[in-house]
């Protein structure tokens, strides 16, 4: 009876990892802004535009990150279509950054720039409203999770998993691209959206927008962490890695893994339009070649180098990835797909629970070695435990700690 | 109906609130849709079936028919029809004719296998397909009997109630002190202990167990034939197994199949000594 009394299991946040986030959001908008706004451009410790947009974009490639690990780290469900969701985000986010130029484009017309280009004399239907910031953060949310939502239903209702379910998803984000980079789909074809002003009134390059905006990003990402480990601690985690590992006997417990996989399928693809949304202000540009297979294949990347299944490697991931990106494409920019393909067949062949699991190995190996010593140095060490239990449940206590019921088992083994 | 009452345990008593004891009119047997009706101290009954694949006679005019709170053993030669039999009592295979009845009114042979497992007949297949990755804790939270919609899931909380029935669980399956142990760590017989435990907090009134022991030690085999023991009366049970020393443990009315009907019934000593059981199966 005493054994079971781990309320461990239940604890979503420890002290220690929310003693991190107090920490990051301090950063985010404490430290930061002191650094990029307060410091003068000649100190050292001045954060410049470019590091501080490159920060920012990376936080939000680290929040799909993010939400794709919980699919495929915790669901078994990999998707490679990720980016459309990002993109849709960003452009129905861009819908109001467009429309918030108002007269001060090229053509001075209150239609964006490319409808007078193409000689259109009124906003199409789907435009109306996105003026309004609060329309267009609906639009952010909503969209993407209504398309997840119809998407997921039909391909979970099929029982379409494994690799059909990542060649659909790369079909569909492939399918929305080139429906994007026609003109005549209303969102700018291939030049997209770009050369916005300003976003609720502030100017859009200027430094206290950037560093509101890169706060913003901060705390989305914290929060998409906080949201997954609140829902892989829930009973409803728990359903969905049974789901991962053995979906028939779930179904036989009398669970309907339809509307698991569909619940956390459909907040994944919420989760990525709101960094699609938090991106597009700070790049500047959003277009259909964010729908491209290649870059919902990289988000794919990101997660495999972090560590599926961590929740926190993810955000390791993308920015090990980005800031390689970062330095290789402009040192060796003919170079960078090759490099990014070998790192991922590294990580594929020897790293198969990415950077995070190298670590938590190199963890368990020093913490297995001292105890080792521990036990030499115990010179008239009782007999060994007559249960078997101890030593395989070490092993294993390493190797589950990725569900984050690590310490629980620690602690009863 | 009182006999049905005395086979519910309390914790099925929520079940029973529209059976209307007080002023039914003096209606016998309240039938209600997906109830179990035990009034005649039989909770399943398998009457005529025959089941054909390709012109294979897998069952032939199969009648059997099991009390409440019996522990039944079913022994018969490869081929005989014993996990056909199974099949045809979870929904998985139709019988060409024949009735199947759980209690006196649940046609079995009209419900989907979700509804068979939901109307309380559990099922233990040869191979534990447990939750590896999940502690026994969490097999066993899993497997309660619950609501299982999702949103009732993301904000479940275990009810101290819910402690003490998992508890009761670990300690009628002996696994207390592997709470908190990842289940694919567990021994091969602690692991087909599980999902008996994980069968048991799906609250069945019926148990079929494929081969339960086998693969077992003998010791391991020892104490399951102790668990199974512990559970009849609670629980009716209908075991398959080839293993004759926990046939024998298990003391029980023992069914012999050959050839897709029955051969013969009784206890172990007396179906032993039956010439044509010799024949068939035992004196090989």
């Amino acid at each position: 009876m005493t054994r079971i009394t781990t309320d461990a299991r239940t604890v979503a946040l420890t002290r220690k990892s929310r003693l991190l986030l107090m920490g990051g959001l301090a950063l985010a908008w404490g430290v930061v802004p002191l650094l990029a706004l307060v410091l003068p451009a000649g100190n050292p410790l001045h954060l410049s535009d470019y590091a501080l947009t490159l920060t920012g974009k990376i936080l939000c490639y680290a929040t799909v990150a993010v939400a794709l690990d919980l699919i495929w780290g915790y669901a078994g469900i990999l998707s490679l279509g990720h980016g459309l969701f990002f993109a849709l985000g960003g452009y129905a986010f861009g819908m109001y950054l467009m429309r918030s130029i108002g007269r001060d484009g090229n053509y001075q017309s209150d239609l964006p720039d490319f409808m007078v280009f193409l000689d259109w004399k009124e906003l199409p239907w789907f435009w109306h409203g996105t003026d309004s910031f609060v329309w267009s953060m609906l639009l952010v949310l909503l969209v993407p999770a209504a398309l997840a939502w119809v998407f997921g239903f039909f391909a979970f209702r099929s029982r379409i998993k494994g690799v059909y379910f990542s060649i659909i998803t790369q079909a569909l984000t492939y399918a929305a691209m080139l429906l994007f980079f026609r003109n005549e789909t209303g969102f700018g074809g291939n030049n997209g959206f770009t050369d916005f002003k300003r976003v609720l009134g502030f100017p859009i390059t200027a430094p206290e927008t950037r560093v509101v905006l890169f706060g913003l990003s901060a705390t989305l990402l914290m929060g998409a962490i906080v949201l997954g480990r609140v829902l892989i601690t829930s009973k409803f985690g728990r359903v969905l890695m049974a789901t991962r590992d053995a979906e028939s006997r779930v179904m036989f417990l009398g669970y309907q893994p339809l509307y698991y996989k569909l619940t956390v399928w459909t907040l994944s693809a919420m989760l990525c339009a709101l960094a699609g949304a938090l991106y597009v202000p700070q790049v500047g540009i959003i277009n259909p070649s964010e729908m491209s297979p290649a870059n919902s294949i990289e988000i794919a990347i990101w997660v495999a180098v972090g560590g599926r299944g961590t929740l926190i490697g993810p955000v390791f991931g993308a920015a090990i990835v980005n800031l390689a990106k970062s330095w290789f494409t402009m040192s060796f920019p003919e170079y960078w797909l090759f490099f990014l393909g070998l790192m991922f067949i590294l990580v594929t062949l020897w790293l198969p629970d990415g950077v995070v699991g190298l670590w938590r190995k190199l963890r368990a190996g020093r913490a297995a070695r001292r105890a080792a010593a521990d036990t030499a140095a115990a010179t008239v060490a009782p007999p060994a435990p007559t249960t078997p239990a101890p030593a395989p449940a070490a092993g294993g206590g390493d190797k589950s700690a990725a569900p984050g019921v690590s310490g629980a088992i620690a602690k009863g083994a | 109906m009182k006999v049905a009452a005395k086979v519910t345990r309390p914790a099925d008593a929520g079940e029973r609130e529209n059976w209307d004891d007080s002023g039914s009119g003096g209606m016998a047997h309240p039938v209600t849709e997906g109830e179990l009706d035990l009034s005649h101290g039989v909770i399943l009954y398998l009457d005529d079936i025959t089941v054909s694949f390709d012109g294979f006679r897998a069952l032939n005019k199969l009648t059997l028919s099991i009390d409440v709170g019996e522990l039944r053993c079913v022994i018969g030669p490869n081929g005989a029809g014993k996990t056909t039999m199974m099949d045809v009592i979870t929904g998985k295979t139709r019988p060409d004719s024949g009735t199947a009845f759980f209690g006196q009114t649940m046609d079995l042979t009209k419900l989907a296998e979700a509804e068979i497992a939901h109307a309380g007949i559990g099922r233990k297949f040869q191979k534990p397909t447990i939750f590896e990755h999940h502690t026994v804790f969490e097999n066993l939270e899993l497997a309660m009997k619950t609501d299982k919609r999702v949103r009732r899931s993301l904000f479940a909380r275990l009810r101290s109630e819910d402690y003490d029935r998992i508890a009761q669980t670990l300690t009628t399956i002996r696994l207390e002190h592997e709470a908190d142990r990842e289940a694919g760590l567990l021994s091969h017989g602690q692991k087909q202990w599980l999902e008996i435990g994980m069968l048991l907090m799906q609250e069945p009134r019926l148990l079929l167990l494929d081969e339960p022991v086998a693969g077992m030690t003998d010791d391991e085999t020892e104490r399951t034939a102790e668990l199974f023991v512990s559970l009849a009366g609670q629980h009716s049970l209908m075991v398959v197994e080839h293993d004759m020393a926990f046939v024998e443990a298990l003391g029980g009315k023992v069914t012999v199949l050959h050839e897709g009907s029955v051969l013969a019934e009784g206890d172990l000593a007396s179906v032993q000594a039956d010439p044509r059981v010799i024949e068939v199966y035992l004196g090989r």
